[in-house]
Parts: structure tokens; C-alpha cells; sequence
């Protein structure tokens, strides 16, 4: 393992989110620690409410923390400028959101080039490597399709071909599988653990979707703004159950 | 970047800010395309947020041709009839209701501008994520504003020069309201300004208050932090 490389990508040191909403101090974080190993699947779970989508803010550096840091490959996001931060968020991490978030007016080819455009790679690239990551995704011939001709499912995959565009090395999944039905959330979660093994890309996703413990290699639990416990996949002893009219 | 790519070596053979921003581009041929399909795909909330330049528009026109129509009448009747009429106070008349109709015109811009840039608050957080600079959010904001508001304008000076063409030609003929085009409609600073001189600055001025009414609501959406913006319910 050469050395410039860390174990893990991210850590979060002490990081506490602390809002005031009327007087009162409401503790959505609270001197979380976790640390990630590179190329590894990891959910937090946790009912609503638990801090899990601001630990998830946190560590995609989409707001800032009230006390404590975040380290990104070793790196203290804090001291990021708002141009370095664009940077990290353009090549390094790829987010996919529960309400997908495809821009209305481009075509699913113009959303998934667009992160490339401002990785300034040249137009032909751009629409090759969008080509490639749609047929990745299963939906090369809806490329030009604009979102509201998707169903959720489709926009998913188009978001998540659009997350990998820069070749990231850390995914982060807000409640992917939140719009889905039942078969088409199975259908993301298997599709993202693809990505997981074939890319070797870490995937960071928050959720109360219990089918993603299936496949994450860890879990962590969150409640009320501190980590519960945290659990090896292998150490896990659930049976998901099969659903009537469900193929397996 | 590949995942053995660390963060660390990345931003340290970057030597200073101005490397990283150059490192994220947005070519001004993709804002340009951006622009045009935000505006014409949407074309009917595009229309309403037009609404209020294409009126203030059509309005200070309606005035100006007005004024330029009257200097005409005064002229003939000078000719004609040997009546003199009063300048000076319909020239104060005229920059009164000029001035006030681009007022009007603004605050229905500012307003249009505002609400067109809240309404996107969730999709200028998307494109944060995915790596755009604040300048860009800015940039697209800046260009569809202009873009509109000279087509506005232009619709508006249109609409309001046929319609006082239309009212007009009863009293000065049609030849008339042809030749009110190059009659005096203003004086601004000793400087008299042709009726279609002023139309093509009215326009020009429609686009840059289009402009410079969204600068600010632009500006404060692209600093927004992300997770403020992506949590906007629109």
C-alpha cells in the first residue's frame, strides 16, 4: 500500500451540530466519532430525527459543523476555501439525494455530462463517458429523455450515473431508495452495491431502509444525535423477509 | 480522480486559490446553452417573469412616441393653423412620466427576478454538489436576466409603438406616425434624442435594471450553504 494513500477517508473528530430554535438548544449531532475505511459500504441508520442527514451534511461539506471537524482524506474540511470545497465536491465525492435532484430543464445525457463539463473535459468526451455510465445504469437509450419523462427509478439511476461522472471516491447517498417502491429500491440498493465492488468506490449512504443492511459492510446507528453502536455486516443476524409477488 | 487519489495531494500540487477555480470551468458556450434552454423550455414562466419589463417598457414607448407625436402635431399646427403651443411644460411632463414608468419597471423586475431565483433554490444547491462555484451560479443567473429582459424589452417596445401607432394615426395619418420615428420624442441635457433612438435605449436599459435586479438575489442564492438550499421545497 503505497503511502500517500490513508485507511480512511473520512473522519469525523468531536463533530457536534447544535441549532437554537427558539431559545431552546437542539442537538442534532453530538460528539460524533466515526471513521471509514476507503472502499467501504457504509450505512447510518437511524429513525428521523437522528441526525443522520446532518451527519450526512456534515461529511459531504454541505453545511458547516458548530464544533468538532471532518477530515477527508486526512484533510480538515474546515479549512477548505468555498473554491477547494467546489473542487472536492466536482472530483472527489458524488451525491445522490432522496428526491433525485436532476436539473428539470437538461436531458438525462446533459445531467450526467454536466459534472464533467466543469471538470472541463471537451464535449465528445463528456458525451462518450455520459454514453458509457447511462448504459452502466441500464438506461442507455433514455438519454434524451428530460426527468419528467422518468419514472423515480429511471431519474435514480440517472442521478447515480451523474454522481460517478468524475470518477469519485466517495459516494454519498441521502435516503436513496426514500421515493422507491419496494422492487425499484431493491433495484437501486443492488445497483450501487455494484458500483461499490466494481469501482471500488466508498459508499456512504443514510437511510432507514433496513434492505441496505443487506448489503453495507458496516452499519452504524444513530440516535438522537450520538452513534448507538456501530456493527460488522457479518455480525448481523436479520432475515429479510420475501414479499408475496416478489421474485427472488 | 481515482481512489488513490488522496484529497491531500491533490489540493497541495495545486499551488494557490487561483489554480483550484481553474480547475472548474464553465465554458461560456455551455451558460449560453444552459441559459437558453432554462428560458425556452420554460417559456410560459419565462413569459411571466418578462411580464413586468415587456409592461414598463411598453409604457415609457407609449410615452415617448406620445411625446414625439405631439412635438409632430405642434409642428403642423404651427404650419397650418399659426398656433403656438406650450414646450416647456410638456417636456417636464414627458421626463416625469418616463421616469416614472421605468420606476414601475424596475420594481416589477426586482420582484420577477427575486421570485425566479427563490423558486430555483434546490437546483442551484444541486449544481453546488456537483461542483459549481458560486461565480457560475452568479454567471447563469446574470445572462438568463439579460436575455430576458432585452427581449422583453424589445417585445414591449414593439407592442407599445404599435399601439400608439394604431392611436395616432387617426389624428397625424399614417405618414405621420411614420415620421414621428424621427422626430424629437426627448430632450435630455440639451441633447434632443429621436423617438427611435430612445426606443433602442429604452430596450438596452430593459436589459441591464433585468440585470442588475438580479445580482443581488443571485448572489445571496449562490452563497448559500448547500444543505440550505437543497432542503427548499419548491
Amino acid at each position: 500500500m503505497s503511502v500517500s494513500v490513508y485507511e480512511y477517508i473520512v473522519r469525523t473528530k468531536d463533530l457536534s451540530k447544535i441549532y437554537t430554535l427558539g431559545g431552546i438548544e437542539v442537538r442534532a449531532l453530538d460528539n460524533v466519532a466515526l471513521d471509514i475505511r476507503r472502499g467501504e459500504y457504509v450505512s447510518i441508520m437511524g429513525p428521523s430525527g437522528s441526525g443522520k442527514s446532518t451527519l450526512f451534511n456534515m461529511i459531504g461539506g454541505l453545511d458547516k459543523p458548530t464544533k468538532g471537524t471532518v477530515f477527508i482524506d486526512e484533510v480538515d474540511m474546515a479549512q477548505l476555501t468555498a473554491s477547494e470545497l467546489a473542487f472536492l465536491r466536482c472530483r472527489k465525492i458524488g451525491y445522490i439525494f432522496q428526491t433525485f435532484n436532476l436539473i428539470p430543464v437538461m436531458t438525462a445525457l446533459e445531467n450526467v455530462t454536466l459534472p464533467m463539463v466543469f471538470a472541463g473535459l471537451t464535449t465528445d468526451d463528456a458525451l462518450d463517458k455520459g454514453m458509457e455510465l447511462l448504459k452502466t445504469v441500464g438506461l442507455g437509450e433514455r438519454y434524451d429523455h428530460k426527468p419528467t419523462e422518468l419514472s423515480g427509478g429511471q431519474q435514480q439511476r440517472v442521478a447515480i450515473a451523474r454522481a460517478f461522472a468524475n470518477d469519485p471516491a466517495i459516494i454519498l447517498a441521502d435516503e436513496p431508495t426514500g421515493n422507491l417502491d419496494l422492487r425499484t429500491g431493491k433495484e437501486i440498493i443492488t445497483l450501487l452495491k455494484r458500483m461499490n465492488e466494481e469501482k471500488k468506490v466508498t459508499i456512504i449512504s443514510a437511510t432507514h431502509d433496513l434492505k441496505m443492511i443487506d448489503v453495507s459492510d458496516r452499519v452504524v446507528w444513530i440516535r438522537d444525535g450520538k452513534i448507538e453502536r456501530i456493527e460488522e455486516r457479518k455480525d448481523i443476524d436479520i432475515k429479510v423477509g420475501v414479499m408475496e409477488g416478489e421474485e427472488e | 480522480m481515482n481512489e488513490n487519489e488522496s484529497v491531500g495531494s491533490v489540493l497541495d500540487g495545486v499551488a494557490g486559490k487561483i489554480d483550484i477555480e481553474k480547475q472548474i470551468v464553465l465554458p461560456w458556450s455551455r451558460a449560453l446553452q444552459m441559459t437558453r434552454e432554462n428560458i425556452f423550455v420554460r417559456l410560459g414562466r419565462s413569459a411571466i417573469t418578462a411580464s413586468g419589463i415587456f409592461l414598463g417598457i411598453a409604457f415609457l414607448t407609449a410615452v415617448l412616441f406620445g411625446a414625439a407625436a405631439a412635438r409632430l402635431q405642434a409642428a403642423v399646427d404651427l404650419e397650418t393653423l399659426g398656433l403656438e403651443h406650450e414646450g416647456g411644460e410638456l417636456q417636464a411632463r414627458i421626463i416625469w412620466l418616463a421616469g416614472m414608468s421605468l420606476l414601475v419597471a424596475t420594481v416589477g423586475i426586482v420582484n420577477s427576478m427575486l421570485m425566479s431565483v427563490t423558486e430555483r433554490y434546490k437546483e442551484i444547491g444541486t449544481m453546488k454538489c456537483l461542483g459549481a462555484l458560486d461565480t457560475f451560479i452568479v454567471r447563469l443567473f446574470l445572462l438568463e436576466a439579460g436575455l430576458l429582459g432585452v427581449l422583453g424589452s424589445a417585445v414591449g417596445a414593439i407592442a407599445g409603438s404599435l399601439a400608439m401607432m394604431l392611436v395616432y394615426a387617426g389624428r397625424i395619418s399614417w405618414s405621420g406616425t411614420i415620421k414621428a420615428w424621427g422626430t424629437t420624442a426627448i430632450e435630455i441635457g440639451g441633447a434632443a434624442i429621436p423617438l427611435w433612438l430612445g426606443i433602442v435605449i429604452s430596450i438596452l436599459l430593459g436589459g441591464i435594471l433585468s440585470i442588475l435586479a438580479a445580482l443581488y438575489p443571485a448572489w445571496r442564492a449562490a452563497k448559500m450553504p448547500p444543505a440550505a438550499a437543497l432542503r427548499s421545497e419548491f
